[in-house]
């Protein structure tokens, strides 16, 4: 047992504490604040305090409780609202009501609650299994079936197993260990710590996108499953809205949504919104395959920094269960200031503006914990990891954006201008990048066909030359070019209002299948062509863009998806209809 | 009465900062009283503890604080103050003693004013809107109640009769509810502290109202008090006595200074431009006090005034605001000179939970479209507007003379309103639509078929009409 020799903000340091180890979770003081050791000096702990340290002195007493900082896993995980440290905010509010006081425990997952455990096929007393093997399943949600492992560190034969209605902390199996004849009592309850990466088998090539919906991410800059994707942007950008978009409609099996150091009423509105919406795939509510971690900008700034890995702590868990799964976080700046502000207190030799030097090693660290692998158990599941920065006064030089560009593979920019214009999602499509585009051509031509690609490039194309000749029409105005070059700015403007724009806030336009997707591109680009052949017969511009087909176009997005085949067909007929009356009409004033 | 013990142990003084030594264990955050030689007494609160000793901050002057004479006790608890409804019409010190002379207060009780975290699970989802009857606040980026939305302004800008306009005429639709004010002037000069309190008695709303006022010649360190002061208040008539309370803090940027003036007598390292790296955490701890929570009836909306030093909006004050805040209003120096009151510029303002407080049954169903086609085109108009100062109004294409002239309209009829001009929220989408209905069909792509046909209609035939 250790004594408080000094408290600084979340540092505390004591004395006496002989015996503990570096990341043993302490409690601090009378009100047994739960802390974690961060630096250890002879027989002085330093440790960061995951609640607020007012009315903590001097003398007060420290104890250790030896063990690193852990989650707990099993089934009730999903559809849970945690704070940093893993204390479920539900059971805070009923304990403390609206406000969070201090030192309140709450256990993570419900003790008391029975689950029907079934045993997996062939798993059987006298079955051998190892670490990360799956014995069996609980149906937790409706959407998904939560698989028991084996624990790290247990191998052996089984010796009984048992199925039926079981709280988490109950003995389901027992596992004769390999040797010593130890015996291991397994329950569906488990722990790891926070800060370890948890095991596979392989580590494979992200081959296959995230589909999200969203048509700017799925058509220009996809995200492979098991890939890394940034979204930084400044303030009003839209940075939440992208990420809450994707926690919504990827097509990933569970979301971890972790809220890091950010707004309330942003948790607030996933919470009331989630249990509400339905997942497109399944008709389920998407609450069923999420779970939330909120620790906000108010709340103890260590309990921040723990977030991070406690949401990918509880990713990793159910990727090893061969789960696709998604994990959001927002703001990983927010995290790293949090590691300034601990750093700043343990007075530690500063690097760039303040961060400390390990910065982009923690960064890359993080961003590795994803991937798309082999579990321990022979599945295969994925981590997808999105991480919103968020840039002081948007400029990308900050040591959070170059830390995290350097590692991640998709980078969504946004931009202040586009989202000023009200154009959402405001990702910009020039300096936007998915570096996945390769490893993703297979399943693209496989699902999609070969001409898939060759539209985005397409697309692209004609973004780029938009660009371009902005810059010239910014010099010499746009009448100045000729008609070929002004169709390439009308082409420009109807991707970018009708294609690239998307409003999350209406019921048809916030998801666009795939299907859909390739419907509009199609679409737009069929009209391009057509117009470009029909400059060439002499037709003058001014014909092209005054026809009735372009407002179809724009109104694409309005298409339900059950009617995108008919749409399809409609529109290509009225525009052939119409060049050819465009074509007739120049053909009678040119005999003129 | 507690038991005090005296101790004669100031090590040093520095800037706000006294080291006492040998006091026994002061707490974390622990409010102590230092008697001055004279007998005048201040507060001070422990940054940091130790066995040896503890760093206070003094709120108010170190002057006439010395090392042999001077003693200091530890009250034992943290920074507390009285709350209750008899502060209502009130007007305080940056401290919270009252500064008018009126009778002595009765509190209800004392809180502490660093108050707790909401706990994210207990909030409720703010979605009522707030009719401010100023067009381009609920027409564009509307107030709910429950958000905090900063005015960004600058020297020289009316942000001062903007937020005296917005509590004036601020209401929300078949509420009757309680409602008060809670004003806290942070460093604010005798005049502007003088404007709102003569604005709130003219408008008798002034009964409804707790105005903590720490002038500009005031003690730089009691601005740290001030907002805290004025946030466990307003908390407590929202959440205890079912209040909706509109909180502005005026003037956030003399917050921060004083932040950062604590920090370099710290002597911490600085982050950008001098300012505390927590400067994040430190203004979330009083932004995020804002918001509504799930079974009680009241609310805090917070309308904080940030002013951006020399305009700039990537100042870590602004900056770091607009992090937090769920949105800005953003005044511009060009709107102000060209003579338009308010000088909100869209392109820049921002209100986040605007989409929770409108459409069918709260404003009305076309209210996102319209506001999403008058930024779009309002964009396309100062584009427009930049082409024609490079390549001249002649070379301009007609769709971009034809917006250049919506930008010039939308300034003057949309904006531009009177001081005392309240518009309902029908009366400014009827000035967005009669914008719009001079753009073509065809240009509005932000607006769906159905409003097109029930208004964009409507509007352009009510208006050849008129031409005729």
């Amino acid at each position: 047992m250790g004594v408080i020799e000094k408290v600084s903000g979340p540092l505390v340091v004591a004395k006496d504490m002989l015996g503990s180890s570096m990341y043993d979770v302490v409690k601090v003081g009378k009100d047994e604040l739960i802390g974690e050791i961060i630096q250890l000096k002879k027989d002085r702990a330093i440790i960061q305090v995951y609640e607020d340290t007012t009315g903590i002195g001097p003398g007060e007493k420290v104890e250790s409780t030896k063990l690193p900082l852990s989650v707990e896993l099993g089934p009730g995980i999903l559809s849970n609202i945690y704070d940093g440290i893993q204390r479920p905010l539900e059971v805070l509010r009923s304990k403390s009501g609206v406000f969070i006081e201090k030192g309140i425990v709450a256990e993570p997952v419900d003790k008391k609650k029975k689950w029907k455990f079934v045993a997996e096929k062939g798993v059987k007393a006298g079955s051998s299994v190892s670490e990360g093997q799956i014995i069996g399943h609980v149906q937790e949600t409706e959407l998904i079936k939560h698989y028991i492992m084996v624990p790290y560190g247990v191998s052996g034969r089984i010796k009984s197993i048992k199925e039926g209605s079981f709280a988490v902390e109950e003995t389901i199996a027992v596992v004769e260990g390999n040797g010593k004849g130890k015996t291991h009592e397994i329950s569906m309850l488990q722990r790891r710590s926070v800060r370890k990466p948890s095991k596979y088998k392989n580590r494979f090539r992200s081959d296959e996108p995230l589909i999200t919906g969203q048509r700017v991410v799925d058509t220009l800059f996809p995200v492979a499953k098991g890939g890394t994707a940034a979204v930084p942007g400044p303030f009003g950008a839209g940075k939440t809205v992208i990420q809450h978009q994707l926690a919504k409609y990827a097509d990933s099996d569970i979301v971890v949504y972790v809220g890091c150091g950010e707004r309330g009423n942003e948790m607030t509105e996933i919470l009331t919104e989630f249990p509400e919406l339905k997942d497109p795939r399944s008709g389920r509510p998407l609450m069923e395959r999420t779970v939330l971690i909120a620790n906000t900008s108010n709340m103890p700034v260590a309990a921040r920094e723990a977030s991070i890995y406690t949401g990918i702590t509880l990713a990793e868990y159910f990727r090893d269960m061969g789960y696709s799964v998604a994990i959001m976080a927002d703001s990983t700046s927010r995290w790293a200031e949090a590691m300034r502000e601990i750093s700043a207190r343990l007075e530690e030799m500063p690097g760039e503006e303040g961060y400390p030097a390990y910065l982009p090693k923690r960064l890359a660290e993080y961003y590795e914990r994803g991937g798309k692998v082999e579990t321990l158990s022979g599945k295969i599941g994925s981590i997808t990891l999105v991480g919103a920065v968020s840039p002081p006064g948007g400029d990308l030089s900050e040591p959070v954006s170059q830390g995290t560009l350097r590692v991640v593979k998709t980078f969504w920019s946004l931009d202040a201008a586009l989202a000023n214009s009200r154009h959402f999602p405001s990702i910009n499509w020039l300096s936007s990048y998915s570096l996945y585009i390769d490893s993703l051509e297979s399943w693209y031509e496989k699902n999609l066909g070969k001409e898939f690609l060759e539209m985005r490039k397409e697309i692209m194309q004609t973004l780029q030359k938009e660009a371009e000749l902005k810059d010239i029409v910014q010099l010499v105005g746009a009448e100045a070019l000729p008609d070929h070059e002004r169709l390439v700015l009308e082409i420009g403007k109807i991707i970018r209002e009708n294609f690239l724009r998307q409003s999350a806030f209406d019921e048809v336009d916030a998801y666009t299948s795939l299907k859909k997707q390739q419907f509009m591109i199609k679409t737009m680009l069929l009209f391009s062509r057509k117009a470009e052949a029909s400059l060439k017969d002499g037709v003058p511009l001014d014909s092209v863009i005054k026809m009735k087909v372009i407002d179809q176009i724009a109104r694409m997005k309005e298409v339900k998806e059950q009617d995108v085949e008919k749409a399809e067909k409609r529109i290509a007929e009225e525009m052939d209809k119409e060049f050819e009356e465009v074509a007739k009409a120049y053909v009678e004033t040119g005999k003129k | 009465m507690k038991f005090e013990i005296d101790f004669k142990t100031i090590e040093s003084v520095s800037g706000p900062l006294v080291v006492v030594g040998k006091q026994g264990n002061a707490k974390y955050n622990e409010i102590v009283r230092i008697r001055l030689p004279d007998g005048e007494q201040r507060l001070g609160q422990v940054l940091e503890t130790t066995e040896k000793n503890a760093v206070v901050q003094v709120f108010g002057p170190t002057s006439g604080i010395n090392v042999d004479s001077t003693s200091v006790s530890f009250l034992g608890e943290t920074f507390m103050v009285g709350v209750g409804e008899s502060m209502l019409g009130r007007i305080f010190d940056g401290q919270g003693r009252p500064k008018d002379s009126g009778p002595a207060i009765a509190y209800d009780e004392r809180r502490d004013i660093n108050g707790y975290p909401i706990n994210p699970a207990a909030r409720a989802m703010p979605s009522d809107f707030i009719e401010t009857g100023i067009s381009s606040i609920d027409g564009l980026d509307t107030l709910v109640r429950g958000q905090k939305l900063p005015i960004f302004s600058s020297s020289g800008l009316p942000h001062n009769q903007l937020t005296a306009q917005i509590t004036r005429q601020a209401t929300v639709k078949n509420q009757s509810e309680g409602f008060a004010a809670v004003f806290a002037g942070i460093g604010i000069t005798y005049d502007d502290a003088q404007y709102f309190i003569n604005e709130f008695r003219k408008t008798g709303s002034f009964k409804r109202t707790v105005a903590f006022i720490n002038l500009a010649d005031d003690p730089s360190i009691e601005r740290i008090l001030t907002p805290r002061l004025a946030l466990a208040t307003a908390e407590y008539l929202a959440y205890d006595r079912g209040m909706h309370v509109l909180v502005i803090l005026n003037d956030m940027t003399n917050y921060a200074e004083a932040l950062r003036e604590l920090s370099s007598a710290r002597e911490e390292v600085p982050g950008r431009r001098g300012y505390p790296g927590y400067m994040y955490t430190d203004l979330a701890s009083l932004y995020e006090r804002a918001g509504a929570v799930k079974g009680r009836k009241g609310s805090i909306t917070q309308l904080n005034v940030v002013t951006m030093p020399s305009d700039d909006v990537t100042h870590p004050i602004p900056d770091l605001t607009g992090y937090i805040t769920e949105g800005q209003i953003f005044l511009s120096r060009e709107l102000t000179n060209k003579g338009i009151y308010p000088p909100v510029q869209p392109l820049g303002s921002l209100s986040r939970l605007m989409g929770n407080g409108i459409g069918h049954g709260k404003t009305r169903e076309d209210h996102k479209n319209v506001s999403d086609q008058l930024y779009g085109a309002y964009a396309k108009a100062q584009d427009a507007k930049s082409l024609s100062a490079i390549v001249g109004a002649e070379a301009l294409s007609d769709s971009d003379k034809m917006y250049l002239k919506f930008g010039d309209e939308f300034e003057n009829k949309f904006i531009r309103q009177g001081t005392y001009e309240k518009r309902t929220i029908e009366e400014t989408l009827a000035i967005g639509w009669d914008l719009l209905s001079e753009l073509p069909e065809r240009e509005l792509t932000r607006i769906k078929s159905e409003f097109i046909e029930k208004y964009y209609k409507k509007h352009k035939e009510s208006k050849s009409e008129k031409g005729k």
